[in-house]
């Protein structure tokens, strides 16, 4: 039982980071109508960034804080500089699609031009402390993550939710013809969701970071188990996000306790899940089902 | 000086040709319909004005040239426009659909003109938490022109209200545009395919041909031009 409790534990902590990543790809999914395949190396880059302030000195918290807004101004002069001239996402939405698969060799190839190909380290957010509970202990990071993810969450449901500027952002992802003959800037608020999108990845970035070691490669697993993430929970899902992340953590946690075989396919999970969600359930659990009448 | 005035409109698709310089205003709270057959460049007429296709010459609204500006730039100068199959943003609910018609504005009015617009058309009202993908497409009409309006313009480009639409329908949807251009003074300037009813809501016309404006006259003297009659109005 303990066992138990542990790997559920980890399953949660490891969800809580998949689930900040599907939060980057529902922000970009709300405000532009894609997916974005170049969602974690934005991620991975923004980490750099943060690394390398906190080499020169800065204390882990602010240069966490300079990252989210480094990797705002890289999404968003990628989003002005790149992705806007190739169209308009409604109208070639394979175009731009292939565009996030050319920016993810892109950015990695960047990153190892910058920051060379061996690993970084980099401290936990939360420290290395670790607290016991139910006679399991667990690092403080990983609680930390769950707590920063609520935050994210909360603040992005205010966004699209409460505020002005994001019902303007789900109108442009909606119909950007329709957003902008109500005068919606639709290109400005692209350039603001990429921007936001890349700030979010900073996050995923620093959680995942101490685990794994930071290199160019940082976020391509975490990547597919977000995309499994939103997959179940919605793409549209700010919620599904967070009960997708948690799933798909807590399953390719537990699942290869038990069952000998995902020990050596530790991704089979998430993608029989992807498999199982798309033939039964397209939606999601969370996501809006499409209707349309003409 | 008209509220709104072009002078040698050309505009076309890559290289195909489809306006040939078209000359005419639209005069403050007037109703002006642009008549003429399927492909003879009503909507890329509208399309024109509105900024969402390239286009030459000249296009003034209150004596400033307004041609290259882009299309959310015209709603702040006081332009409107329901574009061809009502562009209903499907994701969003009837009330936020009306809610981003008024983007622009920063006044305290917005709550009440939305309540307004309850009142004019109750289907919205009584739809107001539903996504506006899945209202009929009668519904869909009265939200896009309710959104267009919810910008308070002073000049409204509307691209065929009565398309897809059961007769019945579409006269009602015009009756309440009568009313409501008359109560707000909103100029309007209608394509339409159904011509009768479109001259029975419009002041003045003009009947497009082939890319060049063939015929302009009062609604009386357009549906009592015999050529007219037997070209667009099927009588």
């Amino acid at each position: 039982m303990t066992n138990f409790l542990q790997v559920l534990l980890v399953g949660i902590g490891d969800g809580a980071v998949y689930a900040m990543l599907g939060l980057g790809l529902v922000v970009i999914y709300r405000a532009t109508g894609l997916l974005n395949f170049s969602q974690g190396e934005l991620s991975m880059f923004a980490t750099f960034i943060v690394w390398t302030l906190w080499t020169v000195g800065m204390p882990l918290p602010l240069a966490v804080l300079g990252g989210m807004a480094g990797g705002f101004l890289i999404g968003a002069i990628i989003q002005r500089l790149i992705v806007r001239p190739v169209g308009d996402p409604h109208e070639k939405p394979l175009a731009v699609v292939i565009v996030t698969i050319g920016l993810f060799l892109g950015v990695n190839g960047a990153a190892q031009l910058i920051w060379g190909t061996l690993d970084r380290n980099l401290d936990p957010l939360f420290g290395a402390g670790q607290v016991e509970i139910g006679g399991v202990a667990v690092a403080w990071q990983k609680i930390g993550a769950v707590i920063v993810l609520a935050v994210m969450v909360f603040l992005f449901w205010l966004l699209f939710q409460k505020t002005k500027l994001g019902l303007a952002m789900r109108a442009t992802a909606s119909n950007s013809e329709s957003a902008a003959l109500v005068g919606v800037p639709v290109q400005k608020l692209l350039m603001l969701g990429w921007g936001l999108s890349a700030a979010v990845g900073a996050i995923a970035g620093v959680f995942t970071a101490p685990n794994l070691g930071l290199g160019s490669n940082l976020m391509q697993l975490t990547l597919i188990f977000g995309f499994a993430a939103i997959t179940l929970g919605g793409f549209d899902s700010l919620v599904g996000a967070v009960v997708g992340g948690m799933v798909v953590g807590i399953l390719t946690s537990v699942l290869p306790q038990y069952l000998e075989i995902f020990q050596k396919m530790r991704l089979a999970p998430a993608f029989i899940l992807i498999l199982l969600v798309l033939l039964f359930r397209p939606q999601g659990l969370f996501g809006r089902k499409q209707v349309s009448r003409v | 000086m008209s509220l709104l005035e072009v002078h040698g409109l050309r505009a076309g698709y890559g290289i195909v040709e489809v306006l040939f310089g078209l000359d005419f205003e639209v005069d403050a709270g007037e109703v002006v319909v642009v008549l003429g057959a399927n492909g003879s460049g009503k909507t890329t007429t509208l399309r024109s004005i509105s900024g969402m296709l390239p286009a030459r010459g000249s296009v003034q609204l209150d004596g400033s040239e307004i041609l290259g500006k882009s299309p959310d730039q015209m709603v702040g100068l006081g332009m409107a426009h329901v574009p061809q199959g009502r562009g209903t943003i499907t994701d969003l609910t009837v009330d936020e659909n009306l809610r981003i018609g008024a983007f622009t504005r920063k006044d305290k009015e917005v709550e009440s003109d939305i309540e307004r617009w309850y009142e004019v058309f109750p289907r919205l009202g009584e739809r107001k938490t539903q996504d506006a993908g899945s209202m009929s497409g009668g519904e869909q009409q009265m939200l896009a022109i309710a959104r267009a309006f919810m910008s308070r313009p002073r000049l409204l480009l509307l691209d065929e209200p009565s398309l897809g639409l059961a007769p019945i329908i579409t006269q009602g949807v015009f009756q309440r545009l009568r009313e409501v251009t008359v109560e707000t003074g909103t100029a309007v300037l209608l394509v339409e395919q159904n011509a009768n009813l479109a001259l029975d809501f419009a002041a003045r016309g003009y009947v497009l041909e082939a890319g060049q404006i063939v015929a302009q006259g009062t609604a009386e003297e357009l549906q009592s031009d015999t050529a007219i009659q037997d070209a667009y109005l099927g009588m």
